[in-house]
């Protein structure tokens, strides 16, 4: 009866949420994936942050004036947050949309009363709205610390077409329900194009561009018509800013964010007061 | 009532633009009086308080309920919390300079800490507070999805998505050649700049006023005045015909606004000299040409010699020029929004024949 006991005890002393812990850590698979464990010491705190693709964004050591909220105001990591959250649902979208003017309206129509617990083109509509407010005030936030400054001056610059990008990006995404807001919205938004000086039909200089009686610039060789696909928004319009939207603008965003990041470390890291 | 109709008033463009500029640069005058705790929370608790018994107007409620005009509500409190946040710590910077003291950075600074705990758990942090923010907005509020699209009709206003509301508010003002493409195109060409035309070398990476006094009201007097205030301007007070609507008004479609405008060219041949106005467009808008030409050529060495004569001593004249250049198109809009209020101004050179009108 006494062996039974001990034996419990062992047992159960073996099965502890404590002890299961650490036969995980130590099993081939589990060293295999992580292979620092868990840092407890500073030693593995380092390592750690080198071993760690996602990690190893940021250097081992930071500043503590830079990491400070009151600094940094988190605004550039809610807006990388935001992207991310933004690619996540916004490819569950596509798995229920297709741009076409025959069932772009239903499909997003269905999104809200048929699919599942169907709130991710809400996530997807207001986390496009806080990123660009997000976005914003970091560039606020950068301007009131001075961090453009030399050694700084290239990435405030990547990150002035990074603002642009996300305002392209929210744009052509706000034509894809298809719905009377969005086509009207791109309407008035598109119509600016046609008054491009020289290069749209309503704009300053466009006429002298021309040969005898052809005119080279007319409503169907504008920059509107470029934008467009067509002289007005339809059709071509949808697919052109479905892939641009889905494909074109994230794969250039995502290409200047690795500069962007990068060249936060190669220029000295968060700013501080020298 | 009264106060309803009060507040209709002074909310129109030119009253409110005109106002919140002076306060701006007021406020950047004497700072200290400005950006402390005390007046940040009564202006909070006033703005809290105005929306708070305003939602109870109905006209006031629809437009501010609208869904894609939640986010700009959220955002007419972060941009103001944030100037006056990033200011108070300019003032704070400010008066540790004069006594000597380290900034508040500073004092910090060479401290290094472990990336792993002190930033990754406050990143961690961050992402769940804004996940479940995320996730609560998008539980509580329905994404907008009007009538499907009809090429036939078109909504009345039709506005454009929310952050170009500003360029469209532009429009008022100059054709869209101006405000939909050369300045979006000059605002973009001009941030990229700054690094470049910024030769202070205060002022970096820390919060401060006093150092950068120049840039950071040139800065915001175009960020807050000219994009935010724009913007807001355009997506509230904006209704049926781009015509003005103060807060409490009911977007009226029918609501008439005399179109009394008149060209330069107009107030100088008909009404100044007594003629007609001449056949030939580049004689009639001479002086519109010369007008335009003389502020941006005569003003820089003017102010070269003059009011920024430090700058170009310490900029050269490459740096300088391209500086006021970008300078006076940003202050174009302003002197064109005065024109219009006083003047009724339309056009300073009108050829519409050629869609060349400034």
């Amino acid at each position: 009866m006494a062996n039974f006991k001990d034996w419990l005890k062992e047992t159960f002393k073996a099965l502890s949420p404590a002890r299961v812990g650490e036969y995980i850590q130590e099993s081939q698979v589990y060293r295999s994936i992580f292979r620092v464990g868990v840092p407890d010491s500073d030693r593995k705190r380092m390592l750690v942050m080198l071993g760690n693709v996602f990690l190893h964004l940021h250097p081992v050591k930071v500043r503590k004036s830079g990491i400070r909220m009151r600094y940094t105001w988190c605004m550039g990591g809610i807006t990388f947050f935001l992207f991310l959250s933004l690619t996540f649902t916004g490819l569950l979208l596509m798995f229920y949309y297709r741009p076409t003017l025959e069932y772009a309206y239903v499909d997003i129509r269905d999104l809200r009363e048929q699919v599942p617990l169907g709130i991710m083109r809400e996530i997807h509509r207001w986390g496009a709205h806080a990123m660009v407010i997000a976005v914003w005030l970091h560039m606020y936030r950068v301007f009131m610390t001075g961090s453009y400054k030399p050694p700084r001056e290239f990435n405030w610059n990547v990150g002035v077409i990074l603002l642009v990008l996300t305002l392209l990006l929210s744009f052509t995404g706000y034509l894809l329900p298809w719905d009377q807001l969005a086509i009207w919205a791109i309407t008035v938004g598109s119509n600016m194009a046609r008054a491009t000086p020289f290069a749209g039909h309503e704009g300053p200089g466009s006429a002298l561009l021309k040969l005898g009686d052809i005119a080279f610039v007319n409503n169907q060789s504008d920059m509107r018509f470029a934008l467009l696909g067509g002289r007005f928004v339809g059709e071509a319009a949808l697919l052109r800013f479905y892939v641009l939207h889905c494909v074109g603008l994230p794969l250039v965003a995502g290409f200047l964010m690795a500069i962007h990041f990068w060249r936060i470390r190669r220029d000295g890291g968060i700013s501080g007061p020298l | 009532m009264f106060i309803k109709d009060f507040i209709n008033a002074i909310t129109a463009p030119y009253f409110l633009i005109t106002a919140a500029a002076i306060l701006l640069l007021v406020s950047l005058k004497y700072p200290d009086k400005f950006y402390t705790s005390k007046s940040g929370a009564i202006v909070f608790a006033c703005m809290f308080g105005f929306l708070g018994i305003s939602v109870l107007d109905p006209n006031f409620r629809l437009i501010v309920t609208k869904a894609d005009n939640v986010p700009i509500v959220g955002m007419l409190f972060l941009v103001p919390f944030f100037t006056w946040f990033a200011l108070r710590e300019a003032v704070r910077n400010d008066k540790r300079i004069a006594e000597g003291k380290p900034l508040v950075e500073q004092e910090e600074t060479a401290d290094k800490v472990l990336t792993w705990p002190d930033l990754v758990y406050t990143e961690l942090i961050c992402m769940v507070v804004l996940t479940v923010v995320l996730i609560g907005w998008s539980m509580a509020l329905q994404a907008p999805l009007e009538e499907p699209a009809n090429p036939s009709s078109s909504p009345n206003p039709s506005k454009a998505p929310w952050y170009f509301l500003g360029l469209q508010e532009m429009l008022v003002y100059f054709d869209p050649w101006l405000a939909g493409v050369v300045f979006p195109g000059l605002i973009i060409v001009g941030l990229m700049a700054i690094p470049y035309i910024d030769t202070n070398p205060k002022g970096n990476g820390y919060f401060t006023l006093r150092e950068r006094r120049w840039e950071i009201t040139t800065f915001l007097f175009g960020f807050l005045i000219l994009w935010i205030l724009l913007v807001i301007l355009g997506t509230f007070l904006r209704g049926p015909n781009w015509n003005f609507f103060g807060p409490y008004e009911f977007w009226d479609i029918h609501k008439l606004e005399a179109l009394v405008n008149v060209n330069l060219s107009e107030y100088i041949w008909v009404k100044g000299l007594g003629m007609g106005l001449p056949k030939n467009p580049i004689i009639r808008e001479i002086f519109g040409f010369l007008v335009v030409l003389g502020y941006f050529l005569l003003i820089p060495p003017l102010l070269a010699k003059t009011w920024l004569k430090r700058f170009y001593q310490t900029l050269g004249p490459i740096r300088f020029h391209v500086m006021t250049f970008l300078l006076l198109a940003m202050t174009a809009l302003p002197i064109k929004m005065v024109l219009r209020w006083l003047f009724n101004l339309k056009y300073i050179i009108g050829i519409p024949e050629y869609f060349f009108n400034i």
